[in-house]
């Protein structure tokens, strides 16, 4: 006899996140207010640097593309009851996947540099996560601390390799050199012209943003269509259940992680290959720990991840847009950001548990 | 509803005296579910009360609010004529309200005393108030047959022995009030007859008890009066003298209900099943099956009897797939794999074997699953329900889950709805379909039965049955020997990782099965 399940659906998916938002918002004006700027500007400000121009979508939507791997990784490991919180170290590794795939061949054209690079970013990720995923499996050891500590490795392994390996010779800069110009990737601009559609030049987002999109599309499927996904919730659900069903939690376990994994490396195709062209230290840039929010935020569901990461989208560009034109300081949208991951993930139900009493009572009076 | 004055004829000149407990019309929901409607009941002290009902009936809603765990909506609580308020367990025990428990709650690694103790400490320093508790202990196992050792620790104790430390925790705390919550499920029949003489002696003294139970026959044994609940009304209050089962079993239900099942004689076939020598090893090193021998044919249903924990959950997991064993297992007469890598519940389905395990909850369902999900679940790996290799077929697995819903009267008949949100016993129809439906060489069926509503009960025995007719195996392990009598051609008694004995259900009786179950030998009797 619990309350629990008393929601309808569209209250869940959409009006939880929407008054979490909006909570996040109002406490982010209240700081603004305090450190003595006008909310009602710096709002927008972000809407118009972000969403405002062809330009500002071109960041946002590069940024979104990072967040949309990282938020699919993380949600594909939730469906099996895994907290992967190794993104950043798995999209670091995709990195240098990338480089070595687009660094071993002069690639002549892009569209046959993308599928290899996108495979060699998948496999560097997945490999990544399948020692933690191996040790979860087999030895308990909880995949939470492992993921974690293989973000520090997977940092120190690319230092090492980019100063004493990769670098060029005579370069003082730890980081590869420039890839050929056949793996150079379409931008957003490239192929908006090609339809002959006006978009701004010099912005980041590229092809990629097309592969994430596609790649939401395969998880949906893989999830709720899938025998694997079937048993991979049926896991993540119970894994007691899920062993008198005969199914195997290492497998499951091992499988599940590797494609976390190769999600979240697959963001370096993004990064590495279609900004930078090169590989520098730091490519990933905290996208690994974005992702667990996202995945929070849009409730594991490849739909929901993809608007929490357009919304992430768009706080990081709106932010950088609010440091370049106001007097508030960068460090406040690190604030803004940590308010929404906070009411949108921890503080989740503070906001469900009265809105859950508001539809029993109206309902009960029905 | 009107209460009938419980007044029953073992009360020594209480006639006059204001009821040890009286609820006015309580009145307790839960969003849209009344789990309580306008409840109103009187308890004579020194009786002994039954509250009988189905589950979700509103049962253990009522004792939560006596307890202050739930706050009534409406109503009022009156302790010896005077009105209370219950708003938490603390305020219950002041009131002079004890609570056992279905499951209980004491520190596993404590001593006896200290558990009974705990909370209910005299000051900072434990010295004193040991010392109380083990001259009050003394004399409460005088008074009330209560012998517990003091300084024996909880987890080493029997099931029966927690459960006089939950009784003396109460008494110790001085409740004129006792509650019990389903207090038989875990013991054997010689444990259950102890705790009933507990009861008497308490009632004896002037105690009041509130025994909250399905099983009609022990309200017949020991209470004096007895209310029936469904649907979170209280329907009848009644004396025990003036009432008997079958008319308790309608008034719980609603409508009439066969006690029991109507079966011909086994035509027994060709064997089946065999095990020989069958051990199990805990992760701790206890040994659960100490060399099992079974031998079950076609069209037979061999029942396990047992208290819960002697073996049985292991030999239904051993077969079923998910626990390594050593020993023999032969099916139709080829051996099965008890260790290696091929041994899973999937490797098992594929040869016949269907399981209906004993905790549905936690295994037989995914209970975040919709209906339709769970119906697969196991099979899903079936070529029906599947559109290719990778792919799963969706709409395939709905229809056949409507039309198994229909074919088990599952309520509501809806495949959308998550497995949680259906009552105990259309879960465990759900379960049953999907087993049965496989039309298995063997079936394995757990407490079929545990937290089903009555109607459900009859509806499963029949189905257990017809699958027996329709010439397959069926072992059946329950802890309720009233099933195992009316369902078993024959039965196994287990104790202790070992089989006690076989007998045949006509040739038996509780006693004599009581006796094996608590471990006595064959014939010693």
């Amino acid at each position: 006899m619990s309350a629990s399940g008393a929601l309808p659906r569209w209250a869940d998916v959409a009006l939880i996140p929407a008054l979490n938002l909006v909570l996040a918002f109002a406490i982010s004006g209240l700081v603004i207010l305090a450190i003595g700027e006008d909310p009602v500007a710096a709002v927008r400000i972000m809407i118009d640097g972000a969403l405002g121009s062809s330009y500002g979508w071109g960041f946002t939507l590069y940024y979104a593309t990072n967040f949309i791997f990282t938020g699919l990784a993380v949600a594909v490991a939730f469906h099996a009851s895994l907290f992967n919180i190794g993104g950043e170290g798995q999209a670091t590794l995709g990195g240098l996947g990338v480089a070595l795939v687009c660094l071993a061949l002069p690639w002549p054209h892009w569209a046959l540099a993308l599928p290899a690079a996108t495979l060699g970013a998948a496999l560097f990720g997945a490999a990544w996560a399948a020692i933690p995923a191996w040790l979860q499996a087999r030895r308990g050891s909880h995949i939470v601390i492992t993921t974690i500590m293989f973000n520090f490795i997977g940092a120190s392994v690319l230092n090492y390799l980019l100063v004493n390996v990769l670098r060029p010779t005579g370069s003082m800069d730890p980081a590869t050199g420039r890839f050929p110009p056949g793996t150079s990737l379409p931008t957003l601009h490239d192929m908006a012209a090609a339809l002959g559609i006006a978009w701004g030049r010099n912005t980041p987002a590229n092809v990629s943003f097309l592969i994430a999109l596609l790649a939401c599309f395969l998880v949906w499927v893989l999830i709720w269509r899938t025998r694997f996904g079937y048993e991979l919730r049926a896991f993540g659900k119970s894994e007691r259940a899920a062993v008198y069903a005969g199914i195997n939690p290492v497998r499951i376990t091992l499988i599940a992680m590797l494609i976390s994994g190769a999600l979240a490396g697959m963001m370096a195709v993004n990064t590495v290959m279609g900004e930078a062209e090169r590989l520098v230290l730091n490519a990933v840039e905290g996208a690994g720990f974005i992702g667990i929010a996202v995945a929070l935020m849009g409730r594991s569901h490849p739909l929901g991840v993809l608007l929490a990461a357009l919304l992430f989208g768009f706080l990081y560009q709106g932010g950088a847009e609010l440091a370049l034109w106001t007097t508030i300081p960068r460090e406040l949208i690190t604030v803004i950001q940590a308010l929404v991951i906070l009411f949108t993930g921890a503080l989740d139900n503070m906001v469900r548990a009265p809105v859950e009493r508001l539809f029993a009572r109206s309902r009960g009076a029905a | 509803m009107q209460t009938a004055p419980a007044a029953p004829a073992t009360t020594r000149g209480a006639a006059t005296a204001p009821p040890a407990i009286e609820l006015r019309s309580i009145s307790k929901a839960f969003g849209p579910v009344q789990a309580n409607r306008d409840i109103s009941l009187r308890v004579a002290p020194g009786t002994i009360h039954g509250i009988i009902g189905e589950n979700g009936a509103g049962k253990s809603t009522l004792m939560s609010i006596l307890y202050g765990f739930y706050r009534a909506d409406a109503g009022e609580i009156l302790i010896d004529g005077r009105p209370v308020a219950i708003p938490d367990s603390q305020a219950a025990i002041r009131a002079g309200i004890g609570m056992v428990f279905q499951h209980f709650k004491l520190v596993q690694n404590l001593s006896v005393l200290e558990n009974v103790i705990l909370g209910a400490e005299d000051g900072p320093l434990l010295r004193r108030s040991l010392a109380r508790a083990r001259a009050e202990l003394a004399q409460l196992a005088r008074d009330y047959e209560l012998e517990v050792d003091p300084d024996a620790i909880v987890e080493d104790l029997s099931v029966g022995h927690q459960q006089r430390v939950e009784i003396l925790k109460a008494l110790y705390r001085d409740a004129r009030i006792l509650i019990l919550d389903e207090p038989t499920g875990v013991l054997t029949p010689a444990e259950a007859d102890h705790l009933f003489r507990i009861l008497a002696n308490l009632r004896q003294q002037g105690r009041t008890v509130i025994l909250i139970t399905h099983k009609l026959r022990e309200i017949m044994e020991i209470t004096d009066t007895v209310s029936v609940m469904r649907r979170g009304e209280m329907t009848a209050t009644l004396r025990t003298a003036e009432t008997g089962p079958e008319d308790l079993a309608e008034r719980m239900v609603g409508r009439k209900v066969l006690l029991q099942v109507a079966k011909a004689p086994a035509q027994p076939g060709p064997e089946v099943l065999r095990v020989e020598g069958l051990r199990v090893t805990d992760d701790r090193g206890v040994e659960r099956l100490r060399g099992i021998d079974l031998s079950l044919r076609a069209g037979e249903i061999l029942g396990i009897a047992g208290v819960a924990g002697n073996g049985q959950s292991e030999l239904l997991q051993v077969l079923g797939g998910y626990q390594r064993a050593e020993g023999r297992v032969l099916l139709n007469g080829a051996p099965i794999d008890l260790t290696g890598r091929r041994s899973d519940g999937r490797s098992r389905r594929a040869r016949g074997i269907a399981h209906v395990p004993e905790d549905r909850q936690s295994r037989g369902l995914i209970m975040d699953f919709a209906a339709w999900e769970n119906i697969a679940f196991g099979y899903h790996d079936a070529p029906e329900y599947r559109r290719n290799a990778i792919l799963m077929d969706n709409a395939a697995m709905q229809t056949a889950c409507a039309r198994a819903m229909a074919d088990f009267d599952v309520r509501p008949p809806l495949p959308m709805l998550p497995a949680r949100a259906f009552s105990g016993g259309n879960q465990q129809k759900i379960v049953v379909a999907r087993e049965i439906e496989r039309n298995p060489d063997l079936l394995l069926v757990g407490q079929p039965t545990r937290g089903v509503d009555i109607g459900a009960i009859e509806f499963i025995h029949r189905r257990i049955v017809a699958l027996r007719d329709a010439g397959k195996a069926v072992l059946l392990v329950s802890v309720e020997l009233d099933e195992i009598l009316g369902l078993a051609d024959r039965i196994a008694v287990m104790f202790d990782g070992r089989i006690m004995g076989e007998r045949l259900p006509g040739q038996t009786d509780e006693r004599e099965l009581g006796l094996m179950m608590a471990g006595m030998a064959e014939g010693a009797a």
